[in-house]
């Protein structure tokens, strides 16, 4: 018998977060990614977890901050709109060193938009909709076994920063079923074994003879707050070297290279076959981390080359990145649909070889 | 064939995709000797990949897609269902495929149409695909049978295997599939109706020993696109 199953996305991501480890979820419904604190409310507490509707996405971000500054391994997960009610709390999580996993099944806007997938949440995703200097790490899954993989990776890397893990799945993503093999169940971590294995945490007093741990962003004196964003950007200037990750392929000798994540890099693939067939060589740099960005993937486009085309469901968002990797080397255009339309593959190219054409 | 046919299923089984087959074989081979062939979507689980958005495939075949009081607007998010859906099950001379969500929540949605579902007019068949996880196992799909049969009050007839992984589908996930279909089937006291493969992924010729009509599924559902 195959290990594969098929699943839903929004099915495959909640099973995968329980699997992960991650024992606390606290949402807000809301479509195309309700059947995720469906399923958690279904199954978390009889797997050892514990599963609590929030009021609001507001509640529930907070609800995270409190359970993950005891220690616990915390997993949240919205749409855009409901994203953007938690970004004061991603701000907070941030400031005090605070691990979560948190999935946005995005959809379009701007307001409540509609329900149909977008990709407009990068600049909400990647310079964070919070206040003051701070980044969630982000990454964006073109498949759901890469989305089951990288929330299976997710609570390890929040946890090793200490800081948010945001996976960036569009409404497609959420709502396809795919064939994907789980992961092993991880321990749910007990709380007896918090004060080992994240020593910082509030949880844990007795075992250090009394003295309390603080967990706070809250920083009133301008030269302690100042040491904890220098440390704290200290810590993202490792996770730029650690955690950027990309796909390359077909750049060598391309004469187009597209530039996409999540599905819209699938639609890219059936367009560089369709150039193929009419002898247009085309290639595609899909970034898997959005921050950090993949920017040294750039250097391997080559000399014939003469456009970089961000494909996008957003008004050039992503774009902005892509120009500073190309970094003046060659023309950056734009293909993108809004509103929650979706180009087909035959659309994309027809507007690649128009570029071509223009340039 | 009865002039009502509604499709059922644990969510994610395939009923849609099914449906739409359905509709497209009836129209080309004359609506099972009705006049009209018409697809009802009463699927309000689901934001996306609903037969609605299938309409212009079904429409150019004389296929009616009966559904949302939105007409056009396929992707608005509304849990409501047009009075004109009443039409075609009231309609002697109209086969209706009706297109149901999932599971029992799905079968929820049907019952206030239930005075249409006599035993003369109706039946139901249930949708299940051994590679979901639920229903993976002869208890697990004899499970979601009953939970539908009972949530609508209306026995099925029959069973419609559609074990599938999509374009990784192999001749052995189908004979698995029809395997678990003809145990659960044996135990609800159900015949298997089809047992469907995705056309040009599975070849027959590895689905030879299995003792039901075969139906080879295009998937209308699926942009080509996704598989890339």
């Amino acid at each position: 018998m195959t290990d594969k199953v098929l699943m839903k996305g929004n099915e495959a991501f909640a099973e995968t977060a329980i699997r992960a480890g991650c024992g606390y979820y606290f949402g807000y419904p809301i479509t195309p990614q309700s059947e995720i604190p469906e399923y958690m409310a279904r199954e978390l507490d009889r797997r050892g977890g514990a599963f609590l509707q929030a009021e609001s996405e507001l509640g529930a971000v907070n609800m995270a901050y409190g359970a993950g500054a005891a220690g616990g391994s915390v997993f949240i997960s919205s749409s855009s709109p409901g994203i953007a009610l938690m970004q004061e709390g991603l701000s907070f999580l941030c400031c005090a060193g605070v691990p979560a996993t948190v999935l946005n099944v995005s959809r379009c806007g701007p307001g409540i938009g509609g329900i149909q997938p977008g990709q407009a949440d990068y600049f909400q995703a990647t310079r964070g909709g919070g206040n003051g200097d701070y980044h969630v790490f982000v990454f964006a899954p073109d498949r759901l076994q890469e989305a089951v993989d990288l929330i299976y990776e997710a609570p390890l890397i929040a946890d090793r920063y200490r800081n948010p893990v945001m996976i960036l799945a569009d409404g497609m993503l959420g709502q396809m079923m795919e064939p994907i093999v789980l992961p092993e169940q991880r321990p749910l971590i007990k709380p007896a074994d918090i004060p080992a294995y994240k020593p910082w945490t509030v949880t844990g007093k007795a075992d250090r003879g009394g003295k309390r741990n603080v967990v706070q962003s809250l920083y009133m004196q301008p030269e302690d707050l100042s040491r904890h964003v220098e440390e704290m950007y200290a810590n993202y200037t490792r996770a730029e070297k650690e955690l950027a990750r990309y796909e390359a392929d077909g750049l060598e000798g391309a004469e187009i290279v597209f530039v996409a994540f999540g599905t819209t890099a699938r639609l890219c693939r059936e367009t560089i076959e369709l150039l193929g067939d009419r002898g247009v060589k085309a290639g595609l740099i899909r970034p898997v981390s959005l921050w950090p960005f993949p920017y040294r993937a750039f250097d391997e486009v080559g000399p014939d080359t003469k456009a970089v085309v961000s494909v996008e469901l957003s008004m050039g968002q992503m774009m902005e990145d892509v120009k500073i990797g190309v970094n003046g080397r060659k023309p950056v255009r734009l293909i993108h649909r809004v509103g929650g339309l979706v180009p087909t593959s035959v659309e994309v190219m027809d507007e690649a070889i128009a570029i071509l054409e223009g340039i | 064939m009865k002039r009502i046919l509604i499709i059922a299923g644990h969510y994610g089984s395939g009923k849609t995709e099914y449906a739409v087959n359905l509709a497209v074989h009836a129209a080309r081979t004359g609506s099972f000797g009705y006049k009209n062939t018409a697809v009802v979507d009463m699927d309000v689980v689901n934001p996306y990949f609903r037969s609605r958005e299938r309409g212009g495939l079904l429409a150019g075949l004389g296929v009616k897609v009966y559904g949302s009081f939105y007409g056009g607007s396929v992707t608005a998010e509304i849990p409501e269902l047009s009075a004109e859906v009443r039409a075609p099950l009231e309609d002697k001379d109209t086969f209706a495929i009706v297109d149901a969500g999932g599971n029992e929540s799905g079968a929820r949605i049907l019952k206030q149409f239930a005075k249409y579902f006599t035993p003369e007019d109706a039946a139901m068949h249930i949708v299940v695909n051994a590679s979901r996880p639920e229903t993976r196992t002869v208890s697990g799909a004899l499970r979601h049978i009953a939970a539908i049969e009972s949530e609508l009050g209306f026995r099925a007839e029959g069973l419609i295997g559609n074990t599938h992984l999509l374009r990784e589908t192999t001749a052995a996930d189908i004979q698995r599939g029809y395997g678990l279909c003809l145990a659960a089937g044996r135990a609800a006291g159900l015949p298997l109706v089809n047992i469907c493969y995705p056309s040009g992924i599975v070849d027959g010729a590895g689905l030879a020993g299995i003792e039901a009509p075969l139906m080879p599924l295009d998937l209308y559902m699926r942009e080509s696109w996704l598989d890339k």
